[in-house]
């Protein structure tokens, strides 16, 4: 028994060992074919291309190395302010869905049954070309500014292709997290909605204060995958134009001809962002079951 | 004597055809304990659930506290109803991710806004009266059904309701648990709070009610004293019941 065992074990290191064997044969043999070899030294020369949107300042006659910086950082603002969005998008959606009022419950469920059936990038699209770019020059108070070439939000100016990108990113994945969370709280047991209905507390009260704090366990590890979808899917950008990693990269990638440097560059950057989103879930994770351990 | 509840033909059906309520009529009076019997299914639990609003009706009027409830009865209602009325589960359904002292100051803090420190001063004395002062820090799954139970009944009685209703409040407990609530239950109908408990308890019952009502198949069969109920019932239906919980 134990020998066998150790046999399926060797037997699947082998293959991996084969695999991996394989890629580098590959990758050698690519290397050899465009006859650059493999090196990091072109990062340092001027990129050339100008970018539509530069959170810190930027030309052409920067550097590749700080072109890529400048597209990562644009990856960086439309993911966080995606997660932040999806999330409160999802939750309110997601109790929406477990709520009294019938119109609410209706309205959220058609907009996740809607969302989960059309491609994202159909969606980035429609964004982009049918809500965005259609949009005449309204002032909403003041405050905000909508046209077509952008929002004006106190002072911040956002482009057409952030919001777009944003928005569809936000609407996408609201709606999956709308149903983890519908999930979540369908765990919670109907005796903590009685307990809190016959202390007199309101509906929203008691979702906030009794029944989400016990939905978390169950809606945490299906919130990170979520998360790093979006972080993933954020690479669609390049469909409407907006300058993030990935369309920068492979600006970089057709001018230089260095495609092996540029993806493992773009592979290593969704590596370290995608680490440091499972890290802080999963530290966030520990310390809600933490605190419901001792509760117990 | 004033009355507290007046429920007038009341109807709850869950399912086309099936009637959890079919046309129940009762009154309470204030300071009374009235204990409600019979078969499960017969509607008991249902009944007691419409008093604070948990269920709703689908016919019939209710009057609790001079708040009225029917069919077409809105949220502002039932909130009213809920602040007075406490209501002790079957199940506990104490909230597990807040300490003792938590579950029971939420509801004084957050509907009656009181003050932190005397919504957490009244609710020690409640649990001194509990006779579990020292579990306040304690979270629910570190007590006994027992202890839980008390906590809930301090938790219930921490809005300082005008009725407390308990819905079959012992049922889930192991047997030895069973008469520390029931003398924490014996304690406040000795201080004249009016309450509905639906038991299967006999001797709490024969014990403690002022009337007892029995029910069958969303109707009320009788409504007697203990001591006509439990020696001389009038109904057969009654008397099989009995010789039922006694055998």
């Amino acid at each position: 028994m134990r020998q066998r065992r150790l046999l399926v074990q060797v037997g699947v290191a082998a293959v991996l060992i084969g695999l991996l064997a394989l890629l580098v044969n590959n990758l050698a043999v690519n290397l050899i074919r465009t006859g650059l070899g493999l090196g990091f030294g072109w990062l340092g020369r001027p990129a050339g291309f100008a970018l539509a949107e530069t959170a810190l300042p930027y030309a052409p006659s920067d550097s590749y190395l700080w072109a890529l910086t400048i597209g990562w950082l644009n990856s960086l603002k439309v993911i966080a302010a995606g997660l932040v969005l999806a999330t409160v998008l999802g939750v309110a959606a997601g109790a929406a869905r477990s709520s009294n009022n019938r119109l609410l419950r209706s309205l959220a469920g058609g907009y996740v049954a809607l969302i989960r059936q059309v491609p994202l990038l159909l969606q980035l699209l429609f964004w982009y070309f049918v809500a965005f770019l259609g949009l005449p020059s309204v002032p909403i108070g003041g405050l905000i500014r909508l046209s077509n070439q952008g929002i004006q939000l106190l002072g911040l100016n956002l482009s057409v292709e952030f919001c777009a990108v944003l928005v569809g990113l936000t609407v996408f994945t609201g709606a999956s997290i709308a149903e983890i969370v519908r999930g979540g709280i369908n765990a919670v047991p109907r005796g903590q909605w009685e307990a809190f209905r016959s202390l007199g507390l309101g509906e929203g009260l008691g979702l906030r204060r009794i029944v989400l704090p016990q939905a978390l366990p169950a809606i945490l590890p299906a919130l990170t995958s979520q998360y790093l979808n979006l972080a993933k899917n954020s690479t669609l950008a390049i469909a409407v134009g907006y300058a993030d990693l990935y369309a920068v990269s492979d600006t970089t990638i057709t001018q230089t001809g260095r495609a092996i440097e540029g993806f493992l560059l773009l592979l290593l950057s969704f590596l370290l962002l995608n680490l440091l989103i499972s890290g802080g879930m999963a530290a966030f994770n520990r310390a809600v079951l933490g605190r419901l351990n001792r509760s117990r | 004597m004033t009355v507290a509840i007046r429920a007038t033909d009341l109807v709850k059906s869950y399912s086309q055809g099936v009637r959890a309520l079919d046309g129940v009529t009762l009154e309470v009076n204030s300071g009374e304990v009235l204990v409600v019997m019979g078969p499960s299914g017969s509607g008991k639990s249902t009944l007691i659930r419409t008093f604070n609003g948990l269920e709703t009706l689908d016919g019939g009027a209710l009057d609790v506290l001079g708040v009225s409830l029917d069919a077409t009865h809105g949220e502002r209602q039932v909130l009213a109803i809920r602040k007075r009325v406490g209501m002790v589960f079957q199940q506990f359904n104490l909230f597990p991710h807040l300490s003792i002292l938590d579950n029971i100051t939420l509801a004084p803090i957050k509907v009656q806004q009181r003050a932190k420190a005397s919504a957490e001063q009244r609710a020690m004395e409640l649990l001194d009266q509990m006779g579990i002062r020292e579990q306040a820090y304690k979270y629910p799954a570190q007590l006994s059904g027992g202890q839980q139970q008390r906590v809930a009944i301090a938790r219930a009685l921490a809005l300082d309701p005008e009725v407390m209703l308990f819905d079959e409040p012992t049922s889930a407990l192991d047997p030895e648990r069973v008469k520390e609530v029931l003398d924490a239950m014996r304690q406040l109908a000795k201080g004249g709070m009016t309450m509905v408990v639906v038991t299967h308890e006999l001797s709490f019952a024969r014990e403690v009610a002022d009337r007892v009502m029995f029910m069958d198949r969303g109707q009320v069969v009788e409504t007697s004293d203990p001591e006509t109920f439990f020696s001389n019932a009038r109904e057969e239906r009654s008397r099989r019941f009995l010789n039922q919980m006694q055998h």
